[in-house]
């Protein structure tokens, strides 16, 4: 008897028109047609969603959590993307 | 990865944890931390996995169609409890089916509740009330606590709790009210299950070796013998409300301090149910052991039936 674990599926769930998907969680199943059917009964119980995506963890990357300086800091210093870092004259609207 | 070393990252560790940042799978955390979690979520990944067992006892005797739909719902969510903490084991690196194994071999425990019989219906609503009741008020600090994934779970699983609380106080409340018969189903029901309820939050703070460590990496935020406190304190008006006394001679509201004094808590017994040898530790990890075993083949048959699918896509 082979003891071959199911592979791991992240979830991820719209929870309404218009809205995006977002991660729910992640759980096991042998396909990704039974991971949307069980992620259904685990994230979906409560009408929480009306469409589900399910990735095979493994195909997900993600960025090094030692890289964040590097990647993340630099946007820190450019507060001029902010809208908040402009004076506008008093009695301006609309803008 | 940059060389820095074991000292200066668990300070800039500690420093993220007092400074209310929480900690995702993939960032640096002492060994310790990551252990004591792993330990941690698994046993209550396992309490909520067996203790659909009780229940499970009584679906085909509920009393009527919406008890039995509500008793359903309510396992089932369990279920999906058990499911979102085995996931958040999992982000720690431990092995899920591994996880699970410690369970059957006995070398992993869960909560010490599950070890007690549901002999009546009463007990439905008494597990319902008091022990997602105890589960409930574990549970909602731990929504703040410092590790990402057992954090979120947290969230998802409080959220389904209170209606899991609400189901049993309303059938013990319609047993209080009932015939006296009934009420002395509920009555009895409330006299086995108070202790062990009182139980779950483990040992008293002088013999739980784990707080004060959890305490610092804020993966708990309140202590064993306060969390009981709020138990007692917010539990007892809610028995008095329908008419059912708590087995407790010593039980009496303390003026000075605003809290209930009670009991003392017979500890051998929880320690003898920890060690295994309460009413049901055997006939509960078996029934987990027997689900593994007889359920293999679903797991092989659904594992052959994917490759085939796969193999038929690709030629
Ligand atoms: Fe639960
Ligand atoms: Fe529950």
């Amino acid at each position: 008897m082979s003891k071959k674990e199911w592979p791991l599926w992240e979830v991820f769930i719209r929870s309404k028109q218009g809205l995006s998907h977002k991660h729910a969680g992640s759980l096991r199943a042998p396909d990704a047609e039974m991971a949307i059917n069980n992620a259904r009964d685990v994230y979906t119980r409560r009408s929480e969603g009306v469409s589900i995506w399910v990735v095979p963890s493994n195909e997900i990357v993600a960025s090094d959590p030692s890289d964040s300086e590097e990647l993340f800091e630099p946007s820190q210093t450019k507060v001029y993307r902010h809208p908040t870092f402009y004076d506008v004259p008093d009695g301006i609207s609309h803008m | 990865m940059k060389e820095i070393n074991i000292t200066e990252l668990e300070r800039k560790f500690q420093e993220k944890i007092d400074n209310d940042i929480k900690i995702e799978p993939n960032d640096w955390m002492p060994e310790e931390y990551r252990q004591t979690l792993i330990r941690q979520i698994s046993q209550h990944a396992h309490s909520e996995i067996v203790g659909q067992l009780p229940e499970g006892n009584w679906v085909t005797r509920a009393p009527n169609l919406r008890r039995k739909a509500v008793l359903l719902a309510k396992i089932q969510d369990e279920a999906g409890h058990g499911l979102y903490l085995y996931s958040a084991v999992e982000t720690l690196g431990a092995d899920r089916e591994q996880t699970m194994d410690d369970l059957h071999s006995g070398k992993a425990k869960y909560s010490s509740i599950f070890n007690y019989p549901a002999l009546t219906w009463a007990d439905m609503g008494m597990i319902g009330w008091l022990v997602d009741g105890a589960a409930i008020m574990n549970q909602v600090p731990l929504c703040r606590c410092s590790y990402g994934p057992y954090a979120r779970a947290m969230v998802r699983v409080c959220k389904e709790e209170s209606f899991h609380q609400r189901q049993g106080y309303e059938i013990v409340t319609q047993l209080a009210q009932g015939t006296p018969e009934q009420k002395a189903m509920a009555q009895e029901s409330l006299d086995r299950w108070w202790w062990p309820a009182l139980m779950m939050f483990g040992p008293s703070d002088k013999d739980s070796k784990h707080t004060a460590q959890s305490m610092k990496w804020k993966i708990k935020r309140h202590t064993n013998d306060e969390l009981r406190q709020q138990f007692v304190d917010v539990t007892v008006p809610q028995a008095e409300l329908i008419g059912l006394k708590v087995p407790d001679a010593d039980l009496k509201f303390n003026e000075a301090t605003g809290h209930y004094d009670f009991g003392d808590i017979n500890w051998d017994e929880f320690w003898q149910v920890v060690a295994g040898h309460g009413p049901c530790n055997k006939e509960r990890v078996a029934a987990r052991k027997r689900a593994k075993e007889e359920g293999m083949w679903v797991r092989e048959a659904a594992n052959a039936y994917a490759e085939k699918r796969a193999k038929r896509k690709a030629s």
